[in-house]
């Protein structure tokens, strides 16, 4: 196996490289079933973070994942599962979209998150989870192996006319952030 | 404000402790990063359904000349003419095919071309400094673009970022997202920089580093460099790897 090249920061210019119109938009906001997944990014202070990069990835609302390209040059039509924004001054991202479905019947439908910023060395992973569906959330293997006090991080709420996932680098209430088997000897 | 003096000390401090291969992302010389990582340990979990697959690009997405970024403006842009390639592998070896690689960078007199880069340096009207491809079937990605020059930030007195290119790459499945930066070998600038300096295995760094590749200048037109991305392995079974938009 190689070593895989170290991540360094998408730093304070990205907009440059990384934005492009209705990157946020993986349905048209006046989309029938378009739902408002949104947030804030805050640091260990408490301060939000306006030069983030937030990505999701997901399933679509039957919960196939999709292996549809158009992500970059949006048709309107074509759902492609998969959408990058950008926080503004006050830390805030959205995103229009719909809601994934279960990808296997009693799973918990949620969405794959990568968090980037100015200050943040390397990548972050985490999932925004649907809030609704009380027994698969309680089965859900990520979920049963947080603690009790910082699994509501990892979990959606209904509020403002769509999805609320705060993500929050650092602090008291710091979000669940994730690794995985053929990562987890990349950090020191 | 801390001086470079103050930096290097922390940078010096910082390398004798041993590193991973990935930046440390509680690194305190780097001044930005000290509110905004995770104090948390990351929660270790497998992938599973859309964590296991990578969103799909295609040349709907890419026009090929968006890989070459000293033609997108009326004029010639200004400094030395670079071809960049490689592969973008997996971390067993496997080429990742057809998947989107984006570039960002400085002019050459290393200035971006954004609102809030207010380094005292020209600005080149034939240059943007953003560019898009897509791997081929074996993985090699290519642009044509410009040297960026080394440019001041505000991390601490006297801070200079070597040269470098942004790289945004995805493999194929969605753990293995990157983004990292691209240097140039010999830069005077590395042992001073607290982002470079991040990752404190000296391995692990020059992985960071392309190589100059004669083979890949050509005749009164461009010098050529050479830089491989190994991304993570996949965390799929081999027997699941497709060739996706083939």
């Amino acid at each position: 196996m190689s070593a895989a090249v170290p991540g360094q920061t998408v730093g304070p210019f990205f907009h440059l490289g990384l934005e492009y119109p209705q990157m946020n938009e993986l349905v048209p906001p006046a989309h029938p079933r378009a739902v408002r997944l949104h947030g804030r990014v805050t640091d260990g202070a408490g301060a939000p973070v306006p030069d983030a990069v937030i990505e999701i990835w997901q399933a679509d609302r039957r919960g196939h994942v999709v292996r549809q390209p158009g992500s970059l040059r949006r048709d309107g039509w074509t759902f492609t599962g998969w959408g990058r924004a950008a926080t503004d001054p006050d830390g805030n991202y959205q995103f229009a979209t719909v809601e994934p479905g279960a990808t296997e019947p009693g799973r918990a439908p949620f969405f794959a998150v990568t968090v980037f910023a100015r200050g943040l060395l390397d990548r972050l992973f985490t999932r925004a989870y649907l809030p609704d569906d009380a027994a698969a959330l309680a089965a859900d293997p990520l979920l049963s192996a947080v603690g009790a006090q910082r699994r509501g991080t990892l979990i959606t709420r209904r509020a403002d006319r769509g999805l609320v996932f705060d993500i929050r680098l650092q602090g008291p209430d710091e979000t669940v952030f994730l690794t995985y088997p053929r990562l987890r000897d990349a950090w020191a | 404000m801390n001086t470079q003096a103050d930096i290097d000390q922390e940078i010096a401090a910082a390398a004798q402790q041993p590193g991973g291969p990935q930046p440390r992302i509680d690194y305190p010389p780097y001044r930005s990063s000290v509110l905004r990582h995770p104090k948390q340990p990351l929660q270790l979990i497998d992938p599973e359904s859309v964590e296991l697959w990578a969103p799909a690009f295609g040349h709907r997405d890419v026009a090929d000349d968006e890989a070459d970024l000293t033609i997108q403006h009326a004029g010639t842009p200004l400094g030395e003419r670079i071809v960049v390639t490689g592969r973008v592998l997996d971390g067993d070896g496997r080429p990742v095919a057809h998947q989107l690689v984006e570039v960002w960078q400085a002019n050459a007199a290393g200035r971006y071309r954004h609102q809030r880069d207010q380094h005292p340096a020209p600005h080149d009207p034939n240059f943007t400094g953003v560019g898009r491809c897509l791997t081929d079937a074996d993985g090699n990605y290519r642009f044509q673009t410009i040297k960026p020059g080394p440019y001041p930030w505000r991390n601490h007195l006297n801070a200079w970022r070597p040269a470098h290119i942004h790289f945004s790459i995805f493999g194929t499945d969605f753990t293995q997202r990157l983004v990292t930066q691209m240097y140039f070998p010999g830069d005077p600038l590395f042992r001073y920089d607290p982002i470079y300096q991040s990752i404190t295995d000296p391995k692990s760094r020059d992985l960071l580093i392309a190589q100059y590749d004669h083979d890949l200048t050509t005749p009164e037109w461009n010098t050529g460099y050479r830089w491989d991305i190994v991304l993570t392995g996949s965390h799929r079974t081999p027997l699941d790897t497709e060739d996706d938009n083939a």
